[in-house]
């Protein structure tokens, strides 16, 4: 009895052990026909953020379209409301579908263990915007869906009210553009959204737009003081420091609502926002729903004028498409993407810049080009440094894409936390250094 | 809990040893002596697999530089942990965690004092009951939200002052000195409930001859409370204690939820959190989870040699 039950053990571990291999290898890489450039045909799973967009039926459109160009293929859509936050736990796996977009926690460096080569980025130069940020050692790993400017959404009906009568263009006209605010209305001047966190980190979005230099962010891992005048990210920090300190932004911001803050907007309550270009069409649903014409939604670029007299604004991808290396549809993978890039139309609906170079520039960033404002795009770091920001960043736990250290800039502004603008840029300057020397 | 733990594994042993002893043919005899292990194996194997396997895993996990993607781990020694004691940034959250210390002895007061009132017959005893539990059955997530709206400016907790008469309430969340007593405070209404069944459960084990003699002998409610409840459930005293130091050490969700540990609110667990998904430092983070369990485990220790684990005798 115990023999036998010993060989069904040993026999189950067996089979266990053939199932687990052959699902590896099922997610290999083996077959040489299961390349980008193959023939159209199986099942794609796209993997996307834009929930909204499977709910309301876009996405179905688009598959339905897709199918009727490459009949032998289809897809299917997963949507993930916490998307970086689930996608980085599943690429431990090989099970992240087939098209995805390429979260961005994955350190360049890291590219060629999750996705499949798209191409030599100099190649893929010509008909593609934003390619820098998913290239590494000059080779592709993601296509931008579509892209934005970064700057700041104002309500031109608030700033008409508070007698502001043009988009101010430096960091001095936009304060007394706030001041004004809070003199002749009732609005908040600057809402900061400090408790949903994101919404600061969509400051970081104008490095590069206040001294006009592509290479500014790039500049960083050079610097062992970022944070000194003269610098975007001072000028950025600085004016946020200003503004909160001067009493311009919401009066309790530990309980400020995402979601809210677009219905105060539209509604004229708030003044402005630092938010991506992508916000502007929500802006315009918010006050479309609240009765109130979308036309209030203004968009300006961060208010820095370069020495030369120009105004830039940063245009950078939204996520990239990237394909699972494991993925066993490759070409039907590499035909979804080009299908939503080229075919569907999905940016000129978005209001997003697109990633074909061939295609215009949306509506809605009319206002940034009538007034004079520069499109800048910033340039890849240098090779061999694709990862040292992000690493720089991390080891000194300054998330300049994040929010953490910046609600403490805040907090130090209003008087919540001990220090003043001086004494946290020197301590960020100093982490920076520590993680500069750490990182080599 | 320790009697039953030590009881336990003696059990299947003597039965074990009865069985080979009594002649039965040799095959069966194996089998027998088999079968507890095979009736264990199963459950064993998960523990294992769910609980030991992961918590191995975090443990190699902290000696090494992993950003939680790399697929090769650099092996880095005891560099985590030392940064882990020697950056203050790291240890001075602890700090906040005082404010949730003191605030569980508010609540475990007030468990008390409800749990000691409602023991004896009262008029809708059950009612009252359910309501002091009820907050602990609500999602911590739902009482987050709640507690943010009840301290927004303007918000109910401003409405119902101003109604008293006291206007110009400070900001709840916005003032650092005042945040993290509402969030101890929000932590305190929450789990009150569970300190308030856990005693009562233990003040009606005690017997109530108990209570009819001490009335006979002319003790009054206080008396009683002093020299007959109160030492009956020292025990779940001494537990509600290791699991409020425990607890305060590792407070989690409300901050969470209500500040992200902003302003100044941000405790141990949600600075490990965003060590490993902010800062994609894994390792690091790993080791702050093990500081944490290492920490918990001593604390435990010490208080049970201070606290040892006397046999209560009422009778």
């Amino acid at each position: 009895m115990s023999r036998r039950t010993a060989f069904g053990l040993v026999a189950g571990a067996a089979t266990a052990a053939i199932l687990l291999t052959s699902c590896a290898s099922g997610g290999g890489t083996d077959s040489s026909s299961n390349s980008i450039d193959g023939d159209v045909t199986g099942e794609v799973t796209f993997v996307t953020w834009r929930t909204d967009l499977i709910q309301d039926g876009t996405f179905d459109e688009y598959a339905a379209a897709f199918h009727e160009k490459y009949p032998d293929a289809t897809v299917k859509f997963e949507g993930i409301t916490d998307y970086e936050g689930e996608l980085k736990t599943r690429l431990s796996t090989t099970n992240y579908g087939d098209v995805l977009g390429l979260p961005n926690s994955v350190q360049p460096d890291q590219f060629a263990d999750f996705f499949e080569p798209l191409g030599q980025t100099d190649d893929l130069a010509d008909t593609y915007r934003f390619l820098s940020a998913k290239s590494y050692e000059g080779v592709q790993y993601g296509l931008a869906l579509g892209g934005n400017a970064n700057g700041l959404v104002y309500n031109t009906q608030v700033f008409a009210d508070a007698g502001v009568t043009e988009v101010p263009a430096t960091e001095d006209a936009f304060l007394d553009a706030l001041a004004a605010i809070k003199a002749n209305t009732d609005a908040i001047p600057l809402y900061t959204n400090y408790k949903d966190g994101w919404p600061l980190s969509q400051w970081s979005g104008n490095i590069g737009a206040i001294t006009g230099d592509a290479d500014a962010q790039n500049a960083m891992t050079g610097n062992d003081a970022p944070w000194t005048e003269g610098t975007d990210i001072y000028a950025i920090d600085s004016l946020i420091y200003d503004a909160v300190h001067d009493g311009y932004t919401e009066e309790d911001p530990l309980t400020t609502n995402w979601e809210q803050s677009k219905v105060d907007f539209a509604t004229g309550k708030i003044g402005v926002m630092a938010l991506g270009s992508w916000a502007i069409s929500q802006m315009q649903g918010a006050a479309t729903d609240n009765g109130v014409d979308p036309s209030v939604v203004g968009y300006m670029t961060f208010p820095a004028t370069t020495s030369d007299g120009t105004q830039y604004a940063v245009v950078g991808g939204d996520y990239n498409l990237a394909i699972n290396k494991h993925s066993k549809v490759k070409a039907a993978a590499k035909a979804w993407i080009d299908f939503l890039l080229e075919d569907s139309g999905f940016t000129a609906t978005q209001g997003m810049v697109s990633a074909l170079l061939a295609d215009p520039l949306p509506d809605n960033l009319a206002g940034l080009t009538d007034n004079g404002v520069e499109l800048l795009e910033l340039n890849p770091a240098p090779s061999g440094e694709e990862s040292l920001f992000g690493n720089i960043a991390d080891t000194a736990q300054i998330d300049i894409w994040g929010n953490i250290y910046r609600q403490k800039l805040v907090d130090i502004a209003r008087g919540a936390a001990d220090g003043d603008k001086d004494s946290y840029f020197a301590e960020l300057n100093s982490r920076w250094a520590d993680a500069r020397a750490q990182q080599g | 809990m320790v009697a039953i733990t030590q009881s336990t594994p003696r059990a299947p042993r003597r039965r074990g040893r009865r069985g080979s002893h009594s002649g039965v043919p040799a095959g069966r005899g194996v089998f027998a002596r088999l079968t507890p292990y095979l009736f264990l194996l199963v459950a064993v194997g998960l523990l294992l697999l769910l609980t030991y396997l992961p918590a191995a895993n975090m443990l190699w996990y902290s000696l090494t530089d992993w950003d939680g993607l790399d697929l090769e781990k650099n092996f880095v020694g005891i560099d985590n942990y030392v940064q882990v004691f020697t950056n203050p940034q790291i240890f001075g959250v602890f700090g906040v965690s005082l404010y949730y210390f003191a605030g569980s002895f508010v609540q475990m007061a007030i468990a008390l004092y409800f749990a000691a009132l409602l023991s004896y017959r009262t008029r809708f005893s059950n009612f009252f009951r359910g309501v002091l539990f009820f907050p602990y059955l609500i999602n911590g997530v739902a009482i987050g939200f709640v507690f943010l709206y009840l301290f927004q400016p303007g918000g109910t907790l401003d409405t119902v002052l101003a109604w008293v008469g006291l206007s110009d309430p400070p900001q709840w969340l916005g003032d650092p000195d005042i945040a993290n007593y509402s969030l101890a405070a929000t932590s305190v209404w929450r789990y009150t409930g569970l300190n308030f069944v856990l005693f009562l459960g233990a003040i009606q084990s005690i017997p109530g001859e108990l209570y009819e003699a001490a009335e006979i002998d002319g003790a009054n409610r206080w008396q009683q409370f002093w020299a007959l409840t109160f030492p009956g459930i020292r025990r779940i005293i001494g537990l509600s204690f290791i699991l409020a130091i425990a607890g305060s050490l590792s407070v989690f969700e409300i901050p969470f939820i209500m500040t992200g540990g902003a302003n100044g609110t941000s405790t141990f667990v949600i600075q490990t959190l965003q060590t490993a998904f902010s800062f994609r430092q894994v390792g690091l983070a790993s080791a702050m989870a093990i500081v944490l369990l290492a920490i918990v485990l001593v604390v435990t220790f010490i208080q049970r040699k201070i606290f040892p684990d006397e046999k209560v005798e009422l009778s």
